[in-house]
């Protein structure tokens, strides 16, 4: 199974990515701002895609009573997120090395796969509550109070994936460069899986 | 005597009759399909960027306008040597000292000739040049944030006309003086004028990295009026060259007893030579008294600092370094083209312009073939230097700027027209009238060893019925050439703002980029910054009361002030928090005898306000700047000078 070792000790490698690039990414951009305001989501936390970014999107969204923009240090996501992108590197390479030298089958490999799929899983889950909660959880007080047709309250939720009107902006929210490097680790993972099949089996019929 | 003033004037009025009747034949005749072309080639589409910048002087608005072309649009207004009250310069704390001279706080000035910074004869962009003439000043304004950042008075000095012109690589700006004066000032009968009055040519050095100026030295030149400038460039690097006209020394009625002479003088200076001689310790310093006020972008501060003393030099001590070049008949302008080679002197009494060869100089000057001297000063001969003569090409020629495909272009004042000749030949290629009496006319780069001849633009000084008419009082007006075919093309006039006295283009390309977008907060080293809120404070030292106010959109904290009694001088030191392109917010309190201002983001302006009647008195955002910028506003509660209700200052808590 070295083929597959090795791929699989690339694959988690890409993981680590993340913690260069972000992971995801939400413009808004609107007519007064011809170059879109925007923040990129690390695992450790939120900045600006430009200097000052966070601070205007604050500016604008104390209008319509949305909480500011978390420091790292206000989400435990923040410390948890690395540990577990480490941690999940960290055992695919452990597993990819156990590959290599034929100590682990290609079940291993599935496995990891499986556990990074539910971890993305319930990352996602958890972006989109935060998301969620920072598009509708607003200050009574706030200054402009915008409601739907119906009457019930108005939500600037950004959208998960995807772009979605918001007043008077065009918010775009996609992977960033960290998430597609993880997906190309995770398929990555997946082609050892099927590699390592063919492997053990070629072994095991020896 | 009057007799002869009556002869002239009718016949300079005849003349320019003559002229403005056959611009208006001329007019009628081009209008039509001409129009429908050139509206296309001067749109410029809504959101779209105009190719060049052009600044063109305020005149007597003491200020810098900036526009665009070829759309004509006006960008900007930056305020130089007068206050300006739409964004507090010259009325903040903060930029009061800009304004400071020697004679105390100037508020005006007559802003003549904008000149942008140079490296290896190109235009680098980085800085502009601005002369004051009526309190002799150079402004250096900062293209990065279009402010001016620097004022140096310039002493000994009247009338600095001949400036300001940078050389090749903005070594030195010079400030030529108008008027001759006596130097040092004194009292003394004007009558004994000649011969004792001095013209003071001052170079300026301008530091490469900071561009920082210093007067180097001054030339102490016989008493001439000395009219206009122009640096050599290329082979004539190292020299400068000075019109002059009442080489008579005439000090009254000029206008007859100054144009006797057929020829006055253009001065040439070379100044490196003067340059080396003052590094090796020559010239000698005076007393002088001037201000040097300069601005800094982090502290948001100008300081002005009182110079005590200047070097001057006599160009007898420096042999072979000024010369003095017989040109008819009161030159204006001169200019030289861009291979440094040919010294254009407009004999603005006169149909004919001068082309005086800088090789042929040189030579003259190696073969010490003189005519004479002017108070020890060589002249040189006319025939030795003389290149060639552009004969009879209009009435009154004043500037020539050049394309840099060989063609030069001289606006002639009394004719009203431009007029288009090759630099060789000397032979009139073309001529457009001129709507009414243009002054200088501009190619971005034009005078400089890289002109980018695309378009020109006329700056004239009368303006009739170009526009619908506003009373007696007129804008003056501009004029667009298209001059990249072998005829000139009217496309555009538009209305500039004071008195549209000289310009300097430039491609936007070289500056849009570096045009910065918000000051740093966190590089604002302002005494008096509130960089957050929790900075926000009031205190009170004696009368004085500080208040560190901080501003974002929309909401100023503090908001209510109480404490405050009449006879207190009252600092609103206001510091903006946007860090947002764009986001200023302005500052308004009722009864302050000055002005508004207007803060730019992470920027703080300083007001000062006393109150003189006991009341609750309003202050608010002037500038337009959320959706609740109506709601920007605060109180400040004035008592009696004999109250004892203490400082106190809140946001939000009702
Ligand atoms: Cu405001």
């Amino acid at each position: 199974m070295k083929k597959a070792g090795i791929i699989m000790i690339i694959g988690s490698l890409l993981l680590l990515g993340l913690f260069k690039f972000p992971l995801w990414n939400i413009m808004l951009g609107a007519p007064q701002y011809p170059e879109p305001l925007g923040m990129d989501i690390y695992i450790e936390g939120i900045k600006g895609v430009q200097e000052f970014d966070i601070q205007n999107i604050d500016g604008i969204n104390h209008y319509i009573g949305m909480q500011k923009i978390p420091k790292p240090e206000a989400m435990w996501e923040f410390r948890i997120f690395p540990l577990v992108i480490g941690g999940m590197a960290a055992l695919g390479v452990i597993i990819g090395i156990l590959g290599f030298f034929g100590k682990i089958n290609y079940w291993g490999v599935l496995g990891w796969l499986v556990l990074m799929f539910v971890l993305g899983v319930l990352g996602m889950y958890d972006f989109n509550t935060w998301l969620t909660d920072y598009g509708t959880n607003l200050d009574p007080r706030a200054i402009m109070k915008m409601t739907n047709p119906d009457g019930t309250p108005m939500s600037y939720k950004p959208p998960l994936f995807g772009h979605q009107k918001m007043l008077n902006f065009d918010v775009d929210s996609f992977p960033s460069l960290g998430a597609y490097l993880m997906f190309a680790g995770m398929l990555l993972t997946l082609v050892a899986f099927f590699i390592g099949k063919k492997e053990w089996k070629q072994i095991k019929s020896r | 005597m009057k007799k002869s003033i009556k002869i002239i004037a009718s016949l300079l009025l005849t003349i320019g009759l003559f002229g403005c009747d056959n611009d208006n034949k001329k007019k009628d005749g081009n209008r039509g399909a001409l129009a429908s072309n050139a509206a296309e080639k001067v749109y410029v589409a809504p959101g779209d960027h105009d190719e060049f910048y052009a600044f063109i002087s305020g005149g007597y608005s003491g200020n810098l306008t900036v526009y665009g072309l070829p759309s004509g649009r006006m960008f900007k207004e930056i305020p130089v040597f007068s206050q300006f009250p739409t964004n507090g310069y010259g009325y903040s704390e903060e930029t009061k000292p800009m304004l400071n001279t020697s004679h105390g706080f100037i508020p005006w000035d007559d802003s003549h000739h904008p000149d942008i910074s140079q490296t290896s004869g190109k235009l680098d962009g980085r800085w502009i040049f601005i002369n004051g003439n009526n309190t002799p000043r150079i402004a250096k304004i900062d293209l990065k944030t279009f402010e001016t950042t620097e004022i140096i008075e310039v002493p000994n000095s009247a009338g600095n006309h001949s400036s300001s012109f940078v050389t090749e690589n903005t070594e030195y700006v010079v400030a030529g003086t108008r008027f001759s004066v006596p130097v040092p000032q004194q009292d003394m009968p004007i009558k004994e004028y000649k011969g004792k009055f001095k013209g003071a040519l001052s170079f300026i050095s301008v530091a490469p990295e900071t561009g920082r100026m210093n007067i180097k030295f001054q030339l102490l030149m016989p008493g001439f009026n000395y009219d206009l400038a122009h640096p050599g460039r290329g082979k004539s690097h190292g020299w400068f060259f000075f019109t002059t006209y009442n080489t008579e020394e005439a000090n009254s009625l000029l206008e007859v007893n100054a144009s006797q002479n057929d020829k006055d003088f253009i001065a040439a200076i070379n100044w490196k030579k003067i340059e080396e001689y003052v590094n090796n310790g020559g010239g000698k310093t005076m007393p002088a008294n001037y201000a040097h006020n300069v601005y800094d972008d982090e502290t948001h501060n100008a300081t002005s600092t009182m110079m005590k003393e200047v070097l001057v030099v006599d160009p007898l001590e420096v042999p072979g370094a000024v010369f003095l070049l017989p040109t008819p008949k009161s030159p204006h302008g001169v200019d030289v083209d861009p291979s440094g080679e040919y010294i254009i002197g407009n004999g603005k009494l006169s149909a004919d312009l001068t082309v005086h060869s800088f090789t042929k100089m040189i030579d003259a000057i190696e073969n010490k073939k003189f005519d004479g001297d002017a108070y020890g000063i060589p002249i040189l001969n006319f025939e030795d230097i003389l290149s060639g003569t552009v004969k009879q090409a209009g009435l009154g020629p004043l500037h020539t700027e050049f394309d840099g495909k060989g063609n030069a272009y001289t606006t002639f004042f009394i004719s009203s027209e431009l007029v288009k000749w090759d630099v060789e030949t000397r032979e009139v290629i073309d001529r457009k009238p001129n709507y009414y009496s243009v002054g200088h006319v501009m190619i971005p780069g034009g005078n400089s060893a890289e002109p980018f001849g695309k378009y020109a633009v006329s700056m004239n000084k009368i303006t009739k019925d170009r526009y619908l008419p506003t009373g007696p009082e007129l804008e003056h007006s501009a004029q667009l050439f298209d001059i990249s075919g072998e005829k000139m093309e009217l496309l555009l006039d538009f209305p500039t703002h004071g008195e549209p006295h000289y310009a300097a283009g430039i491609p936007a390309s070289i500056i849009k980029e570096n045009s910065q977008k918000i000051f740093k907060l966190a590089e604002n080293k302002h005494e008096y910054a509130a960089l957050s809120v929790n900075d926000a404070k009031v205190e009170r030292d004696g009368n004085e009361v500080h208040v560190y106010m901080t501003m974002i959109r929309s909401h100023f904290t503090p908001d209510n002030i109480e404490g405050i009694k009449v006879g207190d001088k009252v600092y609103f030191h206001i510091t903006n928090h946007e860090q947002d392109f764009d986001v200023p917010h302005g500052f308004a309190m009722i009864g302050a005898n000055n002005s508004e201002l207007l803060i730019m983001p992470g920027q703080t302006k300083t007001l000062v306000w006393e109150p003189k009647q006991v009341g609750v008195w309003p202050f608010y955002c002037t500038d337009f700047c959320s959706a609740l910028h109506q709601e920007m506003q605060g109180y400040v509660r004035v008592s009696p000078k004999s109250s004892n209700i203490e400082l106190s200052w809140s946001l939000g808590d009702d």
